[in-house]
């Protein structure tokens, strides 16, 4: 990875399915009720309250280890929480799967980037259209006229969606011989065509030289005004958090050490010393 | 955009590759019917035409379930079986009933299709919740159970329907189905299926490589066949994206059982006489050979594969004794170049010398 890659600028979206109408209703898209998960004896994550708005920025920081992940795979169903209840737009996911959970609206990325690095990067996004084209596999089979039609459509929109990054030139190329940078880009733009109202980014900018992190920045704020969808996210760069974020949770072996708009979080010494230590008594 | 040093693999026009596949068929069905017709081939040629295709369409099918699904099945041979024996069922039973044999054969395919399917259904809803040996081991077993089944089946046929015995005890005989004077014993348990009549053609060995070729390939192009390849790639991410992972896993497995129940259909009309027994742990394992060494996902690798590694012991006859050593040499040295990399980028950098795109490549990776 290097800093070759053009600076992403982004296009407007015009197609309306994606967009939803979500900012009528106020509720927050996200309510986590005491959610609480044990590993055996160990509690990773306990009495994990937090609410994100429609349209929110919200970031989850903490030490390593504090169980950032853990709620992420808590929301996603990676895991089956042992406590607490998960709302998503103000229905109980407590008997969803992984899979139903991201139909019903929360899309991901992942730590460890996890492509389709077999399939072309046309189809990653394809892939991701996949719950939002009707054609069984009968007339996939027999190409009727619904296949053809509805790959021309997810074609154009995987297309669009990919001019999000500028990666549209990069449609035909394998997904996993991209450089790391357009990998997670990639990543992103998959999770965005499953058509989520929450998305979770996990470390998006892990790895990423200063000057891409700002693009990325940018490229997020613009997610949310484009696809007006609530984004939760990550990140162990501070600059990031701070410059991005509208509300931030902080994470301490699995509990919520601190809640706040960036100003608040940085000036509060709980926060302070479970990053730096506590500070010696002069 | 490609800077950065690393190079970026582009990924071949998939239709492309798709058309000359189908090409290449059919101009090999024209190429062997214009031999046969002006009696060009000796006897044994010809009389390979039929299970080459239905060897093909066992290697797509398999392709299909190892290469595209990435489970390692070492099964498929019992679907055939499940296919030959359903197939040489209908077609005897069927024969006073519908006398024009290419109706009868085609009735026949399909029913090898349908009950491979369903075997195929009822196997994999259990056997796709395993991943990787356990989905190995229990597919070998699937394979050895059936053939035991189908070697205690006895089966006939008079004006009264059919009649089907289990011959688990070994105490029945074909008596013991009471068939009328002028009913046909089909199955006699161990000693397999016996005279059949043999209305296999190589015509319709060619038109189900077609439709096999049809119905893999434009699956492996459509919303289906991506889920399937995206759950073999990361069975976490495409859970995350929302894809139902048993529900595609389980397309595709049905989907190759069917076909190859298909092509099964078609080997045992082509012989006056199938037992369970040719449809063993070994028969999987020579199908396996061919999709492996076709290329894993790679569609028209298989046919390839399936052709030469047929043809070559035949081939080899002459030099009897050491056929088997040959055949065995060829194998491993076919493993070697498919999967040395050095010889890999050579060949790439060959392949980008002469005409780019035109060429393609010894082997394919994904889908190609």
């Amino acid at each position: 990875m290097s800093g070759s890659y053009p600076k992403p600028k982004l296009v407007p979206v015009p197609s309306t399915n994606i967009i939803p109408d979500r900012d009528a209703d106020k509720s927050p898209i996200l309510e986590c009720r005491n959610l609480g998960i044990d590993f055996g004896g160990l509690s990773a994550v306990s009495d994990f309250n937090m609410a994100i708005g429609r349209t929110e920025i919200a970031g989850l920081i903490g030490p390593n280890g504090a169980g950032k992940t853990t709620v992420f795979n808590l929301l996603t169903k990676v895991y089956q929480p042992t406590r607490g209840t998960i709302m998503l737009d103000g229905k109980d996911t407590h008997s969803m799967t992984t899979a139903q959970v991201n139909r019903a609206g929360i899309a991901r990325t992942f730590q460890n980037i996890r492509l389709f690095s077999n399939l072309s990067v046309e189809d990653n996004v394809k892939v991701g259209l996949h719950n939002q084209m009707r054609y069984g596999t009968i007339s996939g089979i027999l190409r009727l006229p619904g296949y053809w039609k509805e790959e021309r459509v997810a074609r154009e929109r995987a297309l669009e969606l990919l001019s999000i990054f500028d990666m549209q030139d990069l449609a035909s190329h394998q997904a996993g011989s991209l450089p790391y940078g357009a990998q997670r880009r990639l990543e992103i733009v998959r999770a965005l065509a499953s058509n989520p109202s929450l998305l979770l980014l996990d470390e998006p900018a892990a790895g990423m030289n200063p000057s891409e992190t700002a693009e990325l920045m940018n490229n997020i704020r613009k997610i949310r005004d484009t696809f007006h969808i609530a984004i939760m996210l990550i990140e162990h760069d501070m600059n990031l958090v701070m410059g991005v974020c509208e509300g931030i949770c902080v994470l301490n072996f699995g509990k919520v050490i601190a809640k706040g708009t960036p100003e608040e979080i940085q000036a509060n010494p709980a926060v302070v010393e479970a990053y730096l230590g506590k500070q010696k008594e002069a | 955009m490609q800077k950065a040093g690393k190079s970026v693999k582009r990924i071949k026009s998939l239709a492309k590759v798709d058309y000359i596949t189908y090409l290449g068929v059919i101009i090999a069905f024209i190429v062997m019917t214009v031999l046969q017709s002006r009696g060009m081939l000796s006897r044994s040629v010809s009389g390979m035409l039929v299970p080459i295709c239905c060897y093909i369409c066992m290697a797509v099918s398999l392709n299909l379930t190892v290469g595209i699904l990435g489970e390692l099945s070492l099964g498929h041979a019992g679907f055939m079986s499940v296919g030959v024996f359903s197939g040489v069922i209908t077609a005897m039973s069927l024969q006073s009933a519908i006398p024009n044999e290419l109706v009868r054969m085609i009735i026949a395919i399909v029913a090898g299709a349908f009950f491979a399917a369903i075997v195929g259904l009822i196997v994999g809803i259990p056997v796709l919740r395993l991943r990787g040996d356990y989905l190995a081991i229990v597919t070998l077993a699937f394979g050895e159970i059936i053939k035991d089944l189908i070697n205690c089946l006895l089966v006939g046929w008079d004006e009264n329907g059919l009649h089907i015995a289990l011959n688990f005890d070994g105490t029945k005989t074909m008596e013991s189905l009471g068939l009328s004077e002028n009913g046909i014993e089909i199955i006699k348990g161990a000693q397999g299926a016996t005279g059949n009549s043999r209305i296999a053609t190589f015509t319709m060995g060619f038109v189900l490589v077609m439709i096999t070729l049809v119905v893999v390939l434009n699956l492996i192009r459509s919303r289906t066949g991506r889920a399937v390849m995206a759950i073999r790639d990361n069975r976490i991410a495409a859970e995350s994206v929302g894809l139902n992972i048993t529900k595609y896993k389980l397309i595709a497995f049905v989907t190759s059982a069917a076909l190859a129940g298909a092509a099964g259909a078609l080997f045992g009309m082509n012989y006056s006489n199938v037992t369970a027994a040719q449809f063993d742990f070994n028969a999987s394992i020579l199908v396996l050979v061919y999709v492996v060494l076709g290329g894993l996902g790679n569609i028209w690798g298989s046919i390839v594969a399936t052709v030469v590694l047929y043809v070559l012991p035949e081939a080899l006859r002459e030099y009897s004794d050491y056929r088997m050593l040959l055949y065995a040499i060829i194998l491993i040295l076919v493993m070697l170049v498919t999967n040395n990399p050095t010889l890999r980028s050579a060949l790439d950098i060959l392949g980008k010398h002469l005409g780019r795109g035109k060429q393609n490549d010894a082997e394919g990776g994904a889908v190609s």
